[in-house]
């Protein structure tokens, strides 16, 4: 039977993981993301989940066992954070260009230097390419229903993509919030036993990783732009799906008060719910807010048709490509809407765990209703900037 | 030709079938009447390339051969000469 409880995203996290029946966890703790992997091992030691968890003595070894064993045809799990994920970098792009479906959670942080362990999402947006799939969830329960969605899209046959699934250091990791733990029994219908098309078996026994010479290196990456395509309509039904089942789905892209919006302010994972306090508290139909959910692949009609109204986009994200002076997220809108009218500005906001408050979000508000009036205004802007600190 | 995701391999020793002599800018050419049958070049050839006929003759598999000229350095009755491939 479904239960609820009350519990921090970390454990969320692991609830899920048990109830997917992974089979091997290979992960090295580090700040936020730590109580995932201990929980994990404490449901591992007590019986409650029958996997094999290898300790590793470092984020590239986590992946590289990951990968191993994924490709044995095992359903693996794997969780990190910045510094962590950055270490994992270039076996990301193994584990996705052999096609591997693993679900890693990061529990997004600041990267180094300065040190700083809090939450921002530079550590993730900064793999974008790396061919994984990626999801920014918005609360514990969006993580908890994260995983389980990410082992469908992965192991689909017409995706086999690894999946990280993106959810705030601190902010959902450890913050308690009521979630609702789904049903085993319902859980493995939703989620059927792995087949991979190819596996490491002595009885048959296949080279994995292989070379790719000039002749064929850009064809492997076209069955990934290919499989990444696949992705966009596998999430969305097996989003739908869960729905149907457990009463609960997300959309790849999530509108509120879109419907007469002018102004929308476009952002990924938590900070969306201190929007939306700030939007229903300000009760403006004309101010919305659309959250991106699916980040990679990029659900570029979505997006479009959520905007097709707006006429300033302010675009609130905790990430800045430095030296192109404003965040991914705002770059990819520019991209996704280039030969429509709508105005697009860029928010700079949380970086290294700086509080977003509903006065950040105001602001935002405030410049974009300036640019909609045609006043001149900052095309991008730091939320909270100490600009006498510099 | 079709390829499997992930440059997947199914076939065992299929790697044959890429010929890799195509590299080779130099190519060795064996004089029998000097070689004294030690098999110095047969194992020192890092790509099995040197193939010795039953009857104790040298030669050499042009497909993979990429004309390193480890052969020729090891023999010890320079039997073994590298000859620059012209087309």
């Amino acid at each position: 039977m479904p239960h609820k409880d009350v519990m921090h995203g970390s454990r969320a996290v692991a609830e899920a993981v048990r109830l997917c029946d992974v089979k091997v966890v290979a992960a090295y703790p580090i700040t936020p993301q730590t109580h995932i992997v201990e929980d994990i091992a404490e449901m591992v030691a007590n019986g409650e989940l029958k996997a094999e968890y290898i300790m590793v003595e470092s984020e590239h070894s986590a992946m590289s066992a990951c990968i191993g064993a994924s490709a044995t045809g095992a359903r693996v799990f794997t969780a990190t954070a910045s510094q962590g994920l950055a270490l994992m970098h270039e076996v990301l792009w193994i584990a996705s260009g052999m096609r591997l479906p693993i679900v890693m959670v990061n529990a997004n942080r600041a990267l180094s230097a300065p040190i700083n362990i809090w939450n921002d999402q530079s550590d993730s947006i900064a793999e974008r390419d790396s061919g994984w799939v990626q999801i920014y969830v918005e609360t514990n329960q969006e993580a908890l229903d994260s995983v389980i969605q990410a082992y469908r899209i992965a192991e689909h046959k017409d995706v086999l993509l690894p999946v990280m699934v993106c959810m705030d250091g601190f902010v959902l990791t450890h913050t308690v919030e009521p979630v609702e733990v789904p049903d085993e029994e319902q859980v493995k219908q939703y989620l059927p036993e792995l087949h991979l098309p190819h596996v490491l078996d002595p009885e048959q026994p296949v080279t994995m990783g292989s070379l790719g010479d000039p002749n064929y290196y850009m064809e492997f990456r076209k069955q990934q732009e290919l499989a990444m395509e696949n992705a966009l309509r596998v999430a969305k039904q097996a989003d739908e799906e869960f729905k149907e089942i457990f009463g609960r789905g997300y959309g790849l892209v999530e509108g509120y008060n879109l419907e007469n919006a002018e102004i929308v302010l476009v952002t990924m994972g938590s900070l969306a719910g201190t929007i939306k306090e700030t939007l229903d508290a300000l009760g403006d139909e004309k101010v919305g807010l659309l959250r991106i959910r699916l980040f990679r692949p990029f659900p570029k009609e979505e997006v479009r048709k959520a905007l097709a109204q707006a006429k300033v986009i302010n675009v609130i994200e905790k990430d800045v490509s430095i030296g192109f002076g404003e965040g991914a997220l705002m770059t990819e809108l520019k991209s996704v809407l280039y030969g429509t009218d709508a105005k697009i500005l860029g928010t700079v906001a949380g970086l290294g765990g700086r509080d977003i408050t509903m006065t950040h979000i105001r602001e935002a508000i405030e410049r974009a209703k300036r640019a909609l009036r045609g006043e001149s205004v900052e095309e991008v802007a730091w939320a909270g900037l100490k600009e006498e600190a510099l | 030709m079709k390829v499997n995701i992930a440059a997947c391999i199914t076939e065992p020793g299929s790697s044959e079938r890429n010929k890799t002599g195509g590299w080779r800018v130099f190519r060795p050419v064996i004089n029998n009447e000097r070689c004294i049958d030690c098999g110095s070049c047969w194992i020192f050839c890092p790509d099995a390339s040197i193939i010795r006929e039953e009857n104790g003759e040298y030669k050499v598999n042009l497909d993979f051969c990429k004309g390193c000229g480890i052969c020729a350095n090891e023999c010890p009755s320079e039997a073994i000469e590298m000859v620059l491939e012209e087309k």
